[in-house]
């Protein structure tokens, strides 16, 4: 419990230090004022706005008032688009949290079973195989593995649509285009680069666990017990791996975000990347400042959720021996 | 480390055919990049010597090709070959520069924590791990995009490979820290530094003279596998517009060029040099691979 409340402080401190970055951005690169008013407004009225929108308050008196709004999830309005940043986050979030939960789903069904199978048969032709693959997949950018797709399935083949979403269908409340038929259509490209790095770390990661494990003494105890394979590969040696793992896995979880910026690039998906994007090509601030304090937050919550599941997963951490 | 270096190197490294052919294929790449004006058929990036005449020609071995470009032009007539030569160069640069800038930072970090621990090193890695948080990628992507907004558009592009050895080397730098900070906790318990004290040494005589040339193997080993990602991450940079201006495109510039034809059955503007660089990264990943095993004979 310790272990958590110390954790939860920490991130709350990174949650300020991004905001303060965000702030920084939002604040100082671009004049706000200039931004609001027209050319014909007299430098009176100019500075009528700045002291009404407080802009000669004190840093530490501004910093906290941004984050107070962006808390209420008033990052400002954005230049380019003339909305509500908070609103086109919303509209953009969905259609990168499926890419995101799909490829991570994918990444984890492959990645799992083909580590363990790799550690378990170091030698054999298959695992040699998979291994062999897995650096292929860890080496190739992930924009050029988009491209050369899109080059054979869409230019070549003609099978695969090459960008954008397709028909989304209203799940819960969600749009989403993984119920359509069309929509897992055009999904299957992004998901299938998105997923592909992943699949290669996890597994190389699984593979180097399980073999540092089946070294152990416990593992040659358990066999001498004469226990069934499977119950000393997944009963007793798995659960040793999980906890590097599952750090892995968080740690993945927030480069998954990070390169779908690119994979929504390279098939003009319609999510948060895209928007990102548009917003460094159209200096448009508030939006960007968003961005940032929106995927600190992803990313410090994923690590929270990553060290809560440690207090449930390893005993050592939950009685506090460390 | 350094004496055995001398006495099984070759041996080591002549019984490993994949390493020498990758060292032989970068050493190509390296001096093809670096000589590029002599070697490079063309001046790609020159308006005099290209002509829009010989737009889209595909390489020579395809109908319709003119033997004056070997792997064929793009859209504006600019030779693809020339055009490799010159961005192999822009990514070469802007890896090496990042990672020697991530090798300086994380070292000095490193460094620091290790030998004074304590409060010093509660600070350091306290910000080392925040950053450690968050993905490289994405660190030099808004570093990028946030001086992009802010700087003129010109000086931005006049910038571009500073800028980029800057935001990639400031995303890079912790894995040093850490791994340098490792090494130095270690090393600082020998009896060799202990002695350094004892005759009173200043600190950082000892640091510099005498902790630092034992910890240099995984820094060495590590720089090699950043090398590579550094190069992607350039190349992913330059595709997505943030990097190097398409007047002067790096590697990743000219895929991102060639992407937007296509459509037209145009693939050799993407396909030559993305092969490039494909086998820029996993000659690199190579050799490092094989470094790290030569140094660590333990996991052999």
């Amino acid at each position: 419990m310790q272990f958590l409340i110390a954790r939860l402080f920490q991130a709350a401190i990174v949650m300020l230090c991004v905001a303060f970055i965000g702030f920084l951005v939002f604040q100082y690169i671009g004049d706000p004022v200039l931004a609001l008013v027209g050319q014909e407004t007299t430098v009176a009225e100019r500075d009528a706005l700045r002291e009404s929108l407080g802009l000669n308050d004190p840093i530490i008196v501004q910093y906290f008032r941004y984050v107070a709004n962006a808390i209420q999830g008033d990052f400002g309005i954005s230049y380019s688009f003339n909305r509500e940043v908070s609103e086109m986050i919303a509209d953009r979030l969905p259609a990168t949290i499926e890419l995101v939960l799909l490829s991570g789903v994918l990444s984890l069904l492959l990645a799992v079973p083909a580590g363990i199978y790799t550690g378990i048969k170091r030698k054999g032709g298959i695992a040699q195989t998979i291994m062999a693959l897995s650096v292929i997949g860890v080496s190739v950018p992930s924009f050029l593995l988009g491209i050369l797709l899109i080059l054979v399935y869409s230019v070549w083949l003609n099978w695969l649509p090459s960008f954008g979403r397709g028909d989304v269908a209203s799940v819960l409340g969600f749009e989403t285009s993984l119920f359509t038929l069309d929509g897992l259509r055009h999904a299957l490209m992004p998901a299938a680069v998105l997923c592909l790095f992943q699949l290669g770390v996890i597994l190389r990661l699984i593979r180097a666990e399980m073999l540092e494990v089946l070294r152990t003494d416990y593992i040659r105890f358990a066999w001498a017990r004469g226990l069934p394979a499977r119950h000393v590969y997944l009963g007793h040696a798995l659960k040793n791996t999980l906890v590097p793992v599952v750090t892995a896995i968080g740690l993945q979880l927030s480069s998954l975000f990070a390169f779908s910026i690119i994979t929504e690039r390279v098939f003009q998906w319609p999510g948060m990347g895209s928007l990102l994007l548009h917003a460094i090509g159209q200096s448009d601030i508030p939006l960007l400042a968003a961005y940032l304090i929106f995927v600190g937050l992803i990313f410090t919550i994923s690590n929270l959720l990553v060290d809560a599941i440690y207090v449930l997963i390893d005993p050592r951490i939950r009685h506090g021996a460390r | 480390m350094f004496e055995k270096i001398r006495s099984d190197f070759w041996y080591e490294l002549l019984n490993s055919p994949v390493t020498v052919i990758s060292s032989l294929i970068i050493g190509m790449i390296v001096i093809g990049c670096a000589f590029a004006p002599i070697f490079a058929p063309h001046t790609p990036f020159d308006p005099a010597t290209i002509s829009i005449m010989d737009n889209n020609l595909p390489p020579v071995w395809q109908d319709g090709a003119d033997a004056r470009f070997l792997l064929g032009t793009d859209l504006q007539g600019r030779d693809v070959l020339s055009a490799m030569l010159y961005g192999g160069r822009i990514s070469l640069i802007v890896g090496l520069g990042a990672v020697l800038l991530s090798v300086l930072i994380g070292m000095a970090v490193g460094l620091l924590a290790g030998y004074f621990g304590g409060w010093t090193d509660a600070i350091l890695m306290r910000v080392a791990e925040v950053q450690f948080a968050f993905p490289p990628i994405l660190i030099a992507l808004l570093f990028n995009g946030i001086l992009k907004t802010t700087l003129p558009a010109e000086v931005f592009a006049a910038a571009a490979v500073p800028i980029m050895v800057l935001a990639i080397g400031l995303a890079g730098w912790v894995q040093f820290a850490r791994i340098v900070r490792a090494s130095v906790m270690v090393q600082r318990r020998q009896d060799y530094v202990t002695s350094c004290e004892a005759i009173g040494l200043p600190t950082r005589t000892i640091i510099l003279r005498h902790i630092t040339p034992n910890i240099l193997g995984p820094v060495l080993v590590l720089a090699m596998l950043q090398i590579a990602v550094a190069i992607v991450t350039e190349a992913t940079l330059s595709f997505l517009g943030l990097g190097t201006p398409l007047t002067e495109p790096s590697l990743g510039a000219l895929i991102q060029i060639g992407s937007q034809y296509l459509f037209s059955g145009i693939w050799w503007v993407v396909i030559f040099p993305g092969t490039m660089l494909l086998v820029m990264v996993v000659a690199f990943n190579l050799v490092a691979d094989w470094v790290r095993d030569y140094l660590n004979p333990r996991l052999r």
